[in-house]
């Protein structure tokens, strides 16, 4: 086990200070806190520094599959006859995850201030901030705050006579999840059904309206100022290496405080829920499994929670991932099969429909996952449903199908005896009513 | 059975039918301007990308869903065949292509929210209501939804009047919440 990291952050090194949302979150505010200062210098680097110097911090992207960014940023050709566009993926909506909805109220400079840094290094004019369509309170701030740095001169045309010029447009989608994926975030962009695209091209090589495109994720895009501002150094100060910096992690479900709460990477699990969420309810002994990452990364069995760090790689070693940070509680109170079921009857209704085996998979394995969380089945069907599960995860477009499985297969992995033990209560009550009829 | 497995729609889509609608419409002129603005967001071309805005404002504007006759209209104003406007409208949950009440309850019972309660929380609105999830009242009223996760996990349960959240929701608040929908005084903004 490694060392044990810290589980607070002063306040000065929050990059979001204002998440809780106590403070102004108008550019007022924003500016009493610091923000804006030392754009201008920002804008005079070069790209290839701010890249390099994104690639010592080693950032890896927080919308869920943690690649780098600093790399990302690099795979994007200067902008040539066609014009490069950063979009940022603001279409939050991984069951647990909760995160950018409260940078968007409360802290919604850190956003446009980390876009028109990227901007300026990915050799865009424009970015589209894709906002879900069920956000319009947080898209009215998002949208306030954009009009204010216009105003302020931080937004259009030669900004701060650096020569860059960066424009900034809301999008709002309508309700699907599968947006959140980039390419299918691109497709509704454009005006389609947001069914994911084959890759390659890459979006950096041909993403939104066939120009480069880089896609990233809110907080990931907001972190990138600060980076460069208070240097690598401070940066990977938090965290273990490969995985430094600060993190949102957004707990819920079964403790006593559910919080938003930026906290450094690598910090473990139990002071996570204890030090920041008020502890599970009912105690620590009451606790059962946590989804560590949002509804696709599977359970932790309460034993695993016990030691288990909060961080890329951590969680892939104990079989699970960090995906969005958002860690999802369930105590002894919870039947954790129905809320499994629950899972997977989202992923049945989020399908876009376009792979067959996700389409017909994913409804099947909702199916049979609702009936044997009731002990209706058979415990040789426990061994197919994995089996399905396996034959599913791979087979398609995107990671969606795959997300959809891993929750299945670790409530296999881990509650299996409780399965059985339904699937025996359910055949005894079954043969005490064939008995009495 | 329980509320949850009653739903049965598949993916996404494939449950949608569309309302043949013969009439003709014409943006009113208040939202003329708005519409403008929104299709000069995209580059000269690219103007499909403000189909989900116009399709909004369509809905928002005359009765709360989208017969075909307004999905021709925004076809027509994009210059976008009207089958790829159809195909959009029956893709995202926030469109309705058949008619809703004056009202949408969405509330949220994904995981989080479940953990806290929210299907407690559902079955009050329901009785406050008379009605079930998934249904319009009678009077044309409300449309209550069971949706998918909204994104305020952290103040769980909650739910949506039609733009607004109302989030870390009691049995109490919630029949409050429809008690003022059904007086007439729907909120307009959020509640904590």
């Amino acid at each position: 086990m490694a060392t044990k990291q810290p589980h607070t952050l002063k306040p000065e090194d929050k990059i979001f200070p204002n998440l809780d949302g106590s403070g102004d979150w108008t550019i007022k505010g924003y500016q009493k806190r610091g923000g804006y200062k030392g754009l201008e210098k920002i804008l005079k680097m070069k790209p290839a520094e701010i890249i390099d110097q994104l690639k010592a911090s080693a950032l890896r992207g927080r919308g869920g599959a943690g690649f780098p960014t600093g790399m990302k940023w690099s795979f994007m050709p200067p902008a040539g006859d066609k014009p490069n566009y950063l979009v940022v993926n603001a279409d939050e909506s991984e069951p647990g995850t909760c995160k950018d909805r409260d940078i968007l109220l409360y802290d919604p400079h850190t956003l446009v201030e980390g876009i028109i840094v990227g901007c300026h290094t990915l050799g865009a004019k424009a970015s589209y901030v894709y906002v879900r369509g069920e956000y319009v309170d947080e898209a009215d701030h998002l949208q306030q705050a954009i009009d204010e740095a216009y105003k302020a001169g931080f937004l259009g045309k030669n900004i701060m006579g650096t020569k860059v010029d960066v424009d900034i447009h809301v999008h709002m989608g309508a309700g699907a999840y599968i947006c959140g994926e980039e390419t299918a975030l691109l497709e509704s962009l454009e005006g389609k059904k947001g069914q994911p695209r084959m890759r390659p091209p890459f979006p950096a090589g041909f993403g939104l309206y066939g120009c480069p495109t880089t896609i990233n994720n809110v907080e990931t895009v907001a972190q990138v100022p600060p980076i460069l501002k208070k240097g690598v150094e401070w940066w990977t100060q938090f965290g273990r290496p490969n995985n430094h910096g600060t993190k949102i992690f957004s707990v819920s479900g079964a403790v006593n405080k559910p919080i938003n709460i930026e906290a450094p990477m690598s910090i473990s699990l139990k002071d996570l829920i204890e030090k920041h969420a008020g502890g599970v309810i009912g105690g620590w002994d009451n606790l059962l499994g946590v989804i560590p990452g949002g509804s696709s990364t599977p359970l932790l069995s309460a034993e695993q929670c016990e030691n288990v760090l909060m961080d890329f790689d951590a969680l892939r070693e104990e079989g699970t991932g960090l995906g969005t940070a958002a860690v999802i509680v369930m105590n002894k109170d919870t039947d954790i099969l129905r809320v499994m079921s629950r899972i997977s009857r989202f992923y049945k209704h989020e399908s876009c429909g376009q792979c067959t085996p996700c389409r017909e998979g994913v409804g099947w394995v909702w199916r049979l996952m609702d009936r044997l969380s009731q002990g209706d089945g058979t415990k040789e069907e426990l061994d197919q449903l994995f089996d399905v599960t396996k034959k599913i995860e791979g087979h398609t477009i995107c990671a969606f199908a795959d997300g959809a499985m891993w929750p299945v297969q670790g409530v296999l992995r881990h509650y299996r005896p409780l399965f059985e033990q339904r699937i025996k209560e359910h055949a005894a009550k079954k043969d005490i009513k064939v008995k009495s009829a | 059975m329980s509320n949850e497995t009653k739903q049965q729609a598949s993916y996404r889509g494939s449950h949608v039918q569309i309302v043949d609608d013969e009439n003709t419409y014409v943006w009113p002129k208040k939202v003329q301007p708005e519409i403008k603005k929104l299709i000069a967001k995209y580059p000269k071309g690219r103007e499909a990308s403000a189909v989900i805005p116009l399709l909004k404002i369509a809905q928002n504007t005359f009765d709360g869903w989208l017969p075909t006759g307004l999905m021709n209209l925004v076809a027509e104003t994009l210059s976008m065949p009207p089958v790829r406007v159809y195909e959009v409208a029956s893709f995202y949950d926030m469109f309705y292509t058949k008619p809703v009440g004056k009202h949408i309850v969405r509330v949220c019972t994904n995981v989080s929210c479940m953990v806290r309660g929210c299907y407690k929380v559902l079955s009050e609105i329901e009785d406050e209501l008379g009605m079930k999830a998934g249904t319009t009242s009678e009077d044309g009223l409300v449309t209550l939804e069971e949706f998918e996760c909204l994104g305020a996990c952290c103040e769980a349960p909650m739910m949506m009047i039609d733009d607004h959240y109302h989030t870390s929701l009691t049995g109490d608040k919630a029949r409050e919440l429809m008690k003022r929908i059904k007086d007439g005084d729907a909120p307009a903004e959020a509640t904590k």
